[in-house]
């Protein structure tokens, strides 16, 4: 950036109309059913930088900067990224997680495409985009003259709207105003203890500087029940986490399988409740100050769970059929960028929110070090403390928050998933009490 | 207590010790003040019996419960789905036909 104002600003936002702020300008765009897929990425690739052969010439770690020119986001064109829901029937929980990442602070402008049958309620998510102030078009495939005129017309849209959103500059964003999810994949034992307890270090680093952070996957946190209710900020809200968890306990039961994979145990974690405890330390130090779920947003800084568990009979499998699901709850819940812990080596990241890789392995990372921010392995060999690791990861979602791209945008990985799910409203006592000016957006669906 | 720096102690009433690198079957390990050979190789992150442990004894890291030992394991000895169960959740793993194998021993 070149605007002085910002030099020393610790962050840098796009101000939106309900008084958030995005770290990146990115256009969306949605199809509302599988059918429309093929359409809504057609439209994106004509957008998209690709990695070419001559990006893999030279060494590994190289590799990062190959994709994009610009290193820095707020230097380039607006990206365009290709989010959506594959279902024909209508799903609550995928209206509003589309409501909500259609109108997240990252998000600049939202193409929707739909086939034109399908049960998606589009009109409003139109309307939700609509009303907060941000450009937004919806095609009709079976309106539109097909597949090629539906392209051409996409494109088009976005072409303009890219050039409209290009002449928006970021301003100064202060650490209250920032929300950071975690999340871990490709767990080895090794996650449990250098880059987990390293996020936790920095989730308290930056809940102590006004933050909200968010950590989840109650599935993941059986057998750390009596430990989470211990720090809740108000007995109400111990109960409901050890009801939480009971939740995904049972969920899991009747699933008949835990969110243990075959690598875990490669990687020398034996049970459920080990993996448990190497995930938890993920939260860090801080107390609890509420539960969310899907698509609800932080009221006011501190540390939150996302109960990702779905309410009622389990009915559509698995909770989470894979890490991106996870992800994008967190970006629904407003997250702005995630950090993301591996052992044995995700290389994942995300549309609309970016991806910090954190690795725990120090074998890993020598294998992968073009996917990985952050070498918390070094903790195993001597080469560094917890606590520097941690001021590490801190520094690096400082910069990410700045609009450097981290490793996994810079590689173009934009994964997206959403399946259908079913919740229930939060309960009472979940959320910490906030003066009303601060209160987050209207609910929708 | 003493313990050889490949091997990590998370919490002091832990009765598990984590492999800081992989160890080579018929390594020597100080242990508490005692050597132990290694009986099979342990890779990075693996855990080892840091004393003793009976059937039924809950394997206790980062100061809290893991599951519990499903047969005598001697000091040293490689703790994993062979001898470690979940006090909630079966365990999975891929055998040689890949196909989903249940550790209820």
């Amino acid at each position: 950036m070149n605007e002085h104002h910002t030099d020393s600003a610790p962050l840098l936002g796009y101000a939106r109309s309900d008084g958030r702020k995005g770290i990146r300008n990115v256009v969306a765009v949605a199809y509302l059913v599988e059918c429309a897929h093929h359409v809504a990425r057609e439209i994106v690739t004509q957008f998209t930088p690709r990695l070419t052969d001559a990006d893999f010439e030279g060494d590994a770690s190289a590799d990062a900067d190959a994709v994009f020119e610009a290193v820095n986001a707020h230097d380039a064109p607006p990206d365009v990224h290709l989010i959506g829901f594959p279902g024909c029937y209508p799903n609550a929980y995928a209206q509003k997680m589309l409501a909500r990442i259609a109108t997240h602070p990252n998000v600049g402008a939202v193409l929707f495409v739909s086939l034109g049958c399908e049960s998606m309620n589009k009109q409003h998510l139109v309307d939700v985009v609509r009303e907060s102030g941000r450009p937004v078009e919806v095609l009709t495939i079976q309106e539109t003259g097909g597949t090629r005129s539906t392209i051409a017309r996409g494109a088009d849209w976005v072409r303009r709207t890219r050039r409209e959103l290009a002449r928006m500059r970021p301003v100064p964003m202060r650490f209250d105003e920032l929300i950071v999810g975690t999340v871990c994949g490709g767990s080895d034992s090794t996650s449990g203890i250098t880059a987990n307890p390293a996020v936790g270090r920095a989730f308290d680093a930056m809940i102590a500087g006004g933050a909200s952070c968010v950590f989840e996957e109650t599935g993941e946190l059986v057998g750390c029940e009596y430990h989470m209710k211990a720090r809740a900020a108000r007995p109400e809200l111990g109960d409901a986490i050890v009801a939480c968890v009971e939740k995904a306990a049972r969920y899991y039961t009747v699933m008949g399988h835990g969110s243990f994979a075959v690598g875990n145990a490669d990687g020398g974690l034996t049970t459920q409740e080990e993996k448990s405890l190497g995930a938890y330390a993920k939260s860090g130090a801080s107390p609890i100050v509420g539960i969310v779920k899907p698509g609800d947003i932080p009221p006011a800084g501190g540390l939150y769970l996302l109960d990702v568990v779905p309410d009622g009979e389990p009915r559509f499998g698995f909770p989470n059929i894979s890490d991106n699901a996870e992800i994008g709850e967190l970006i629904a819940c407003g997250c702005h960028v995630i950090l993301f812990t591996t052992g044995r080596g995700s290389v994942v990241g995300s549309a609309i929110s970016p991806v910090v890789k954190i690795c725990a392995n120090p074998a890993t990372y020598r294998n992968l070090a073009g996917d990985m921010d952050v070498d918390a392995g070094r903790i195993l060999e001597g080469r560094a403390s917890l606590d520097e690791v941690g001021r590490e990861i801190f520094d690096a979602t400082r910069a990410v928050g700045r609009g450097e791209r981290s490793k996994s945008e810079m590689l173009g990985h934009q994964e997206f998933i959403l399946t259908y799910k079913a919740f229930e409203p939060i309960g009472p006592g979940c959320l910490p009490i906030v003066p009303a000016a601060v209160t987050p957006t209207r609910v929708d669906a | 207590m003493t313990f050889d720096a490949r091997l990590l102690l998370l919490s002091p009433d832990d009765n598990c010790l984590i492999a800081a690198t992989t160890l080579d079957a018929g390594v020597p390990l100080e242990i508490d003040g005692e050597t132990v050979v290694l009986p099979v190789t342990v890779a990075l992150g693996h855990k080892v019996a840091r004393r003793a442990l009976a059937a039924g004894d809950k394997v206790l890291r980062y100061g809290a419960p893991i599951g519990h030992v499903t047969r005598a394991v001697a000091k040293g000895e490689h703790l994993h789905t062979h001898n470690l169960e979940s006090d909630y959740l079966p365990t999975y793993t891929l055998d040689a036909g890949h196909a989903f194998v249940e550790h209820d021993d």
